[in-house]
């Protein structure tokens, strides 16, 4: 067996309050496709942005042709001959393919200056080779998503790159575009390079790759040939996990629906959604991502208009407008970009937590400041908020302690129905277990949760039913007894009954 | 299991609310003012006079009022670059009504009203149509401008009656103008307005991240919209006091208005990036505008180089807090 091109081994990652590689090993080897695979999460992308000199080891070490390196900026390696295409592919519109293509690394004449004639007719040599169909001169932006894959591997022949990956190359292609991928692919393969393919699909996977490693929360816990192994046995080792988080019990009565949905409908990320959360009940929505289930659950929040179907609040029909007529109708929204959406960086604490009940804590319009501080620390203690002050700003609290803020924020309107959007993402473990135990008091309290998660356990640990999304459709909607995760993974990924028995 | 939850009560706040008031950008801003204030007075020997303090009043007062409600749209993360052309367009209105017979109330209303109707035109062209503020004022700018400009020709309306003359050359008691009393009204509103109401409150949530604010409940562009209304309308009210002042309107009235209220607004310590900002800080940075124009004024400096001053300033104090940031980092 040949040696392998690239060789992490022993590398692990932390970020604040999160551990996201923990002594991972992951090879790869000339003229060979090898697979990611991982929930959300599983620390894939971390792993990607350490390959491409974006983030730097706690500890491990990578080698590159047998020779140990460092790859401290992108620059670096890009030179040992390492580049990545992303999802969304990181090119410039306003420039042309030719310069796309040679950026960084343009040929130059005998002044040092640019050569763009010898540029251009390379870049388009490179293009037709891969009978691309692309003219070099014209600007980037004039091409489609699938063209603009093809560039990026264009470029990645034009450095000579050892090593490509392909992040989700596949998230925005049509199904002829993607056949025009593999192809390149195969090309690639037949130059030798050493390709890493990450893809949640596995139909993609068993078509392309040739080896696989599976990533299970920032750890390795598998690797081998594709050929030798079966679909189950993968989803298997992605979601076979020893019990390492307990999950709160839960003695919560269910009474009648609260919220019904009902061929909801929008023109281009989901159709005819219908479901019901019910008193006391928590309904889970597991999907893989791009499955639609966030843009649901911003149109029930007033965020974005659908375009059929309505939607029924204790027997009452409403259309929620904007958040606010959300929130005044009782139902909540704990977002999944929790710095961008969910608090106000810059702000402090209290001013968060009583920003839409300032009707409450105001007279006349009038602010009072001690009704505003004895709310605040009202919802922020239930939730254990580990703070200095009230009066600290939320930019230098933890993921955690900022989505125990938000949280805190939504319980002080006293809602109905809370939704919460990957609540645990990217939070430490503790704060993990305390929003975990919080859900269960919510729900016990007569409130209806509606949880949208991408991680497995949680699903299965929280939910009373599960609503799986595929695609912007419901595909079912199951009792959580004696649920197998594997039967979730398929009914989201769409992979058949009896391939995966 | 000796694992206990300690279960502590949060306090309100930790640092002490004299000693960071003590520390604010308002404080230095009095020391600057006051600085000023005997400078001029060793400079001019006309400076300390009453009916001298009460003129410097009028140099400021007009400008100031738009700089009340334009720090609250700069909070708030937008901006209006067109209160000097809606000024010229409420003025021309008004000359356009005293040529119908109209009386002072009247001419009052159509002032108000001009303003009121252009900043709602601003605000209509931001949060309806989600165009940026900058561009759309900009254009505005032109467009109210311009529109004053095709009435007017080179004319000029003149023949305003007494009775609206008062509200830009009256005084209230001695040397004390309606101009200042107006202002002083005006900015203590303005002041319980931002700091002491939720409407407020939302201004500040909208300026530090208006996504997370609308993910809050908070209804972002009707807040805006009615920042819009506002800044037109305090534009209106300062067409009414300078064109009674002036007693005529000409198309280039208020040229530059908008600058030096800008200014008056990032002196004051509002962030021009939206989200912070004290009204105390704009009245305080209005008198220091006043008192420095009015102080070069009496030592016979020409206009353009007041203009120059002003410019100056403007970048001055837009560089100093990331000059401050930089030497910090450094340090």
């Amino acid at each position: 067996m040949t040696d392998p091109i690239l060789t992490l081994s022993g590398i692990s990652k932390s970020f604040p309050g999160v551990r996201a590689l923990h002594d991972v090993s992951l090879e790869l080897y000339a003229g060979e496709v090898t697979a990611l695979i991982g929930e959300n999460g599983a620390g894939k992308s971390t792993l990607v942005k350490t390959l491409t000199g974006i983030y730097q080891p706690d500890a491990g070490e990578i080698r590159v042709g047998g020779q140990l390196v460092t790859l401290p900026t992108a620059h670096s390696a890009s030179a040992l001959g390492i580049t990545a295409i992303h999802q969304e592919t990181v090119l410039f519109d306003e420039m042309t393919v030719a310069e796309n293509i040679y950026l960084g690394h343009a040929p130059r004449n005998r002044f040092g200056m640019i050569d763009w004639r010898k540029m251009r007719a390379e870049a388009q040599e490179t293009l037709d080779s891969m009978a691309a169909g692309i003219d070099a001169g014209i600007q980037l932006k004039e091409l489609g998503i699938a063209k603009k894959h093809l560039v990026a591997v264009a470029r990645a022949l034009s450095i000579d790159a050892q090593v490509v990956i392909m992040d989700e190359p596949t998230a925005a292609l049509s199904q002829k575009e993607i056949e025009e991928l593999y192809v390149l692919i195969e090309l690639l393969k037949q130059d030798g390079k050493a390709i890493l393919f990450i893809s949640h699909k596995f139909d993609e996977i068993y078509r392309i790759a040739d080896r696989f490693t599976v990533f299970r929360d920032g750890e390795q816990v598998g690797k081998g040939f594709i050929k030798d192994t079966s679909q189950s046995q993968i989803v298997q080792l992605m979601v076979g996990r020893a019990v390492d988080h307990i999950f709160p019990e839960r003695v919560a009565v269910i009474g009648q629906a609260v919220l019904e949905a009902k061929g909801l409908s929008h023109p281009t990320e989901f159709e005819d959604i219908s479901f019901s959360v019910r008193k006391g009940e928590i309904l889970g929505f597991y999907g893989l991502v791009g499955a639609g289930r966030s843009e649901v659950m911003q149109a029930v929040f007033g965020l974005t208009q659908t375009s059929a179907g309505t939607l029924t609040l204790d027997g009452q029909v409403i259309a929620p407008k904007s958040p606010a007529d959300a929130v005044d109708a009782g139902i909540v929204y704990v977002p999944e970009e929790r710095g961008k959406q969910g608090v106000i960086t810059g702000e402090p604490i209290f001013k968060n937590v009583s920003l839409p009940s300032l009707g409450k804590t105001s007279k006349s319009g009038f602010l009072r400041m001690a009704e505003e501080f004895a709310l605040a620390r009202t919802y922020t203690e239930r939730l254990d908020l580990r703070a200095s002050s009230l009066s600290q700003d939320v930019s230098t609290l933890s993921g955690g302690n900022q989505q125990k803020v938000v949280i805190a924020k939504w319980l002080a309107t006293l809602p109905k129905v809370i939704i919460l959007d990957e609540p645990t993402k990217g939070i430490d473990i503790g704060s993990k277990a305390a929003v975990h135990g919080f859900m269960a008091e919510l729900v016990a309290q007569g409130l209806s949760v509606i949880m949208v998660s991408s991680e497995l356990p949680e699903i299965l640990g929280m939910s009373d039913r599960i609503v799986v999304m595929r695609e912007g459709r419901v595909i079912d909607t199951l009792d959580n007894k004696g649920l197998r995760p594997e039967t979730l993974v398929r009914l989201a990924a769409g992979i058949a009954e009896e391939q995966a028995a | 299991m000796t694992d206990t939850t300690l279960h502590r009560s949060l306090p309100d706040r930790l640092d002490n609310p004299l000693k960071s008031a003590v520390l604010s950008w308002e404080s230095l801003l009095v020391l600057v003012a006051v600085a000023i204030f005997i400078l001029n007075s060793f400079a001019s020997p006309y400076f300390l006079n009453a009916w001298s303090l009460s003129d410097l009043t009028f140099n400021f007062t007009e400008k100031a009022l738009i700089a009340l409600a334009m720090a609250l749209l700069i909070i708030s993360g937008e901006i209006d670059l067109s209160v000097a052309a809606i000024i010229a367009l409420a003025s021309t209105m008004m000359g356009l009504a005293l040529q119908y017979g109209a009386d002072t109330p009247t001419l009052v209303a159509v002032g108000i009203g001009v303003g009121i109707l252009c900043g709602a035109f601003n605000g209509f062209l931001v949060t309806g149509l989600k165009l940026p503020s900058i561009v759309v004022t900009i254009g505005t700018m032109s467009l109210f401008r311009g529109i004053a400009f095709i009435i007017l020709g080179d004319q000029s309306f003149k023949g305003y009656p007494p009775s609206f003359s008062w509200f830009g050359q009256g005084y209230v008691w001695w040397v004390i103008s309606f101009e200042l009393v107006l202002f002083l009204v005006c900015a203590l509103i303005y002041w319980v307005l931002l700091h002491r109401t939720v409407f407020g409150r939302r201004i500040f949530a909208i300026g530090n991240n208006d996504v997370a604010a609308q993910f809050s409940g908070v209804r972002v562009d009707r807040i805006k919209f009615i920042l819009f209304c506002l800044t037109g309308l305090m534009s209106g009210i300062a067409a009414v006091l300078l064109t009674a002042r002036l007693g005529s309107t000409r198309p280039s009235i208020a040229e530059g208005f908008e600058l030096e209220a800008i200014t008056m607004v990032v002196l004051g310590g509002v962030s021009i990036l939206g989200g912070a900002g004290s009204i105390l800080g704009v009245v305080l940075a209005a008198l220091i505008v006043g008192l420095v124009t009015f102080g070069l004024g009496l030592l016979n400096v020409p206009g353009i180089v007041m203009t120059i001053f002003t410019g100056s300033l403007l970048i001055v104090v837009i560089a100093l807090p990331i000059l401050f940031r930089m030497w910090r980092q450094r340090a």
